[in-house]
């Protein structure tokens, strides 16, 4: 009895040494959550949820803030962040905007004056310049956020659609009839028939 | 030196899973002689008809070329160059139609033919082997030779990435889809020029065997082979694979030749093989041998609305319209048309595209004969797509994927495997476009790849540039931190050096002030204190200096001098000075007296 008693003690003392040192040595720094949840937020840094960046937003969404709040992302984000988080989809606040295709900025250079506000605007470094010369946008690095239109003297800044090249063109879904069989259905229109049966 | 006779060897052969037997329908086109086109008027060469980076244009508008003349340079990496396929002039360079089943325009160079066709000067390379290995793949190169079978691929590539010993030059010569005869008419009447281009290639690759996978529904090609490799006195072994489609497929012809199967994302060099397509052989030999670029190309024309359905011998450029109506096509009697296969093949969107490298085939069926896709019956998982498919995937489950979305699943079941042969959908009972779903799916993987790069990178610049802000402001800080120290140093060294003279420097109208005030009190003090004695001497010395002021005064009056009136107030005062001192004294006298007696 007094040795079993005593060997439990002595190997509750070793585990729980143990775990207490791995649980200082493994502490992982910060919070991998907030890590996951940024890299699935599309990175375009527009502001447009209301956070400086995406990873505030990142860190606003772990800390419980809803995660419907970014239109460049659309329901492709906030699906991914709902599968990663556990919780409901919900449709995209359109207060805070609304899903746009892919855009890219131009600048009219021509018109550009040289001032350099854009620059200091550009949230990823994608405008190349200096004062008094001419600026132009690194197509391949600007993520059309928007935010270096506002700045602009001159207003020389265009958002454009980015146009499909050949090379991105990929076939679209093929047209087929609603399914036939029941459970084949998205569970939404399995109740919207029920509804209206 | 005379060889011995050559053993034409017949290799064993492997079996491929699936596999469908689709009607051959070759008989159409194989029986007549390839047959060349007249000149076009007119020439549109897209600068991007390979896979890799777009070519760029080195000539101008208004130019004069040569046929063979250099038109568009490829870029570095993967990419081939553009010539120009007859002599004329450049008359623009612009977007234009384009064989792609998006019907997007792309740039392209227009030349008119001057109906000339003279060549560029030529340098001939009859005996090749005094050449190096590296000049005759820069030939290739420059050539813009792409691969023929219709993927386009850059040839010259293949021939720089080795990435282990090559053995075996693989010819595909299969040319399992239906309808196509190209390869077949072109070994039959060019089999010796394609074995040369097959000995070229074993030479650049420093292989042993030249391997000849072809289908055994082409008898005449394949004693053309041998009667051609007699001629030559070339080593070749022949492997005569059972038709059944799509036994043409590079991985699918590797595994029937050799049984050996190129590993999961890798390429057939990876296990000692590269294979090249017959057409692409005979153009290496073409150009190595007589420094003619890739210009033209053997296209088969066919299908119940071609009314002469062959094989053509096309310019590069020419219009798809001219050579079907070259071939008597009866374009209302088409449906559509469709370059490449049947199973692999897509609709062209406009038939003004001009013919690429790639163009093997163009197809113009009548609706009878290929019905126009239908919308698809429900999957009733019948497994039949799994019996066909050549890869060994799941069609069934990579559609359930496809279709829902779900990118993850899909790249699970290995869609980056499917060859898109389209044996999954040519069985289907269902007649799902199987092929489509999976096209889908792949380009829906792809571009989620390219935006996750993208989004990294982009994240990557927003962490710097939050990093270079933040370095900014510590620095800009931390210099106003300086100056401000410096600054105050500077303030007290002052101080310090000017607090050894006169520390209290305090207010100075405050200390002059004082001073008065003190000034004044000791005077009141004295004026009290002071004896007779004194008092006699302070009198007459201001007796003293009334007596000189009164006398500069006359003297400044006689002269008419400006100082009178300041002279006269000072002499003045000094009278007033003499009174109240000499009234002093008067007055202490009298208290003298009064004490003393």
């Amino acid at each position: 009895m007094l040795t079993a008693i005593i060997t439990l003690f002595i190997l509750a003392a070793i585990f729980g040494a143990l775990l207490g040192f791995a649980s200082i040595k493994f502490k992982p720094e910060g919070n991998p959550i907030i890590e996951d949840i940024n890299n699935i937020l599309p990175q375009t840094q527009c502001g447009q949820c209301g956070h400086p960046g995406c990873r505030p937003y990142a860190q606003a969404i772990a800390d419980g803030e809803p995660i419907n709040k970014c239109p460049p992302g659309g329901e492709a984000t906030i699906q991914a962040l709902a599968d990663l988080l556990d919780v409901e989809p919900l449709p995209l606040d359109a207060e805070h905007g609304e899903e746009k295709g892919k855009q890219v900025a131009i600048i009219r250079e021509a018109e550009c004056i040289g001032c350099t506000k854009c620059i200091q605007a550009c949230p990823v470094d994608a405008i190349l310049g200096a004062a008094k010369q001419m600026h132009t946008v690194i197509e391949s690095e600007c993520t059309g956020c928007d935010l270096c239109v506002e700045p602009c003297p001159v207003d020389c800044i265009d958002i454009v659609p980015v146009q499909t090249t050949i090379r991105q063109w990929h076939k679209s879904k093929p047209l087929t009839l609603p399914e036939i069989i029941a459970t084949d259905r998205p569970t939404q229109r399995i109740n919207e028939e029920e509804h209206a049966a | 030196m005379t060889q011995a006779p050559h053993i034409i060897a017949r290799s064993r052969v492997w079996s491929i899973p699936g596999g469908v037997h689709p009607e051959q329908h070759k008989a159409e086109s194989n029986q007549s002689a390839i047959e060349p086109v007249p000149l076009p008027s007119e020439l549109w060469l897209p600068l991007s008809m390979h896979i890799g980076s777009p070519a760029i244009p080195v000539v101008k508008v208004g130019d004069t070329v040569c046929k063979g003349d250099l038109i568009a340079r490829s870029q570095s990496g993967i990419s081939a160059s553009i010539h120009a396929p007859t002599s004329g002039r450049v008359v623009a360079i612009e977007d234009h139609v384009y064989a792609h089943e998006s019907g997007f325009k792309q740039p392209a160079i227009c030349i008119e033919s001057d109906g000339l066709d003279i060549w560029r000067q030529q340098k001939p390379w009859h005996n090749w082997r005094e050449q190096s290995v590296e000049d005759i793949v820069a030939r290739i190169h420059d050539g813009g030779i792409t691969g023929m079978g219709g993927a386009s691929f850059p040839t010259d590539v293949k021939y720089r990435n080795k990435h282990a010993p090559i053995h075996t030059l693989l010819v595909n010569a299969a040319e399992c889809e239906p309808y196509i005869t190209a390869d077949d008419r072109l070994i039959r009447e060019r089999a010796e020029d394609i074995l040369h281009g097959a000995a070229i290639c074993r030479h650049l690759l420093g292989a042993r065997t030249i391997l000849i996978g072809i289908e055994d529904n082409k008898p005449e090609a394949i004693s053309a082979f041998e009667v051609a490799a007699k001629r030559l006195g070339l080593d070749i072994t022949l492997a005569v694979v059972p038709t059944k489609y799509p036994s043409g497929g590079e991985k699918q012809l590797i595994q029937l030749t050799t049984g050996l199967e190129v590993p999961k994302g890798g390429l057939p060099s990876d296990i000692g093989l590269v294979c090249q397509n017959v057409g692409t052989l005979y153009q290496i030999y073409r150009t190595v041998v007589f420094d003619e670029p890739l210009i033209s190309r053997v296209t088969t024309i066919t299908g119940q609305a071609i009314e002469r359905p062959g094989n053509y011998e096309a310019l590069i450029g020419t219009s798809i319209e001219t050579l079907l109506n070259h071939a008597g096509a009866h374009l209302k009697k088409a449906d559509r048309v469709i370059m490449g296969g049947p199973m692999m093949g897509f609709a062209l969107p406009d038939i003004t595209a001009p013919l690429v490298k790639a163009t093997n085939c163009l197809l113009a069926p009548t609706k009878k004969e290929i019905p126009p896709p239908i919308i698809d019956n429900p999957c009733i998982r019948c497994g039949m797509c799994e019996q066909a498919c050549p890869a060994g995937l799941l069609p069934q489950q990579l559609h359930w994927a496809s279709k829902n979305r779900l990118l993850d699943e899909a790249e699970l079941h290995s869609i980056d495997d499917c060859i898109e042969c389209g044996a999954c959908a040519y069985v289907c009972p269902s007649r799902i476009p199987l092929v489509q779903y999976f096209r889908y799916a792949k380009g829906e993987i792809k571009q989620e790849r390219a935006d996750q790069l993208a989004s990294d990178r982009a994240r990557v610049r927003f962490e710097n540039r939050q990093a270079r802000l933040d370095r900014e402001k510590a620095e800009k800080e931390q210099r106003r931190k300086a100056r401000a120290e410096a600054a105050a140093k500077a303030l007290a060294e002052k101080q310090a050096k000017e607090g050894s003279n006169e520390e209290p420097k305090e207010d100075p109208i405050k200390a002059a002030l004082e001073r008065a005030a003190a000034k004044r009190d000791a005077k009141n003090t004295t004026t009290e204190t002071q004896n007779p004695e004194q008092l006699k001497d302070i009198a007459e010395k201001a007796k003293a200096k009334f007596e000189k002021a009164t006398q500069r005064l006359l003297d400044a009056e006689k002269e008419g001098s400006e100082m009178v009136p300041a002279l006269r107030k000072a002499a003045g005062k000094l009278e007033e000075k003499y009174h109240s001192a000499e009234k002093a004294y008067q007055a202490a006298m009298k208290e003298q007296e009064n004490v003393s007696p």
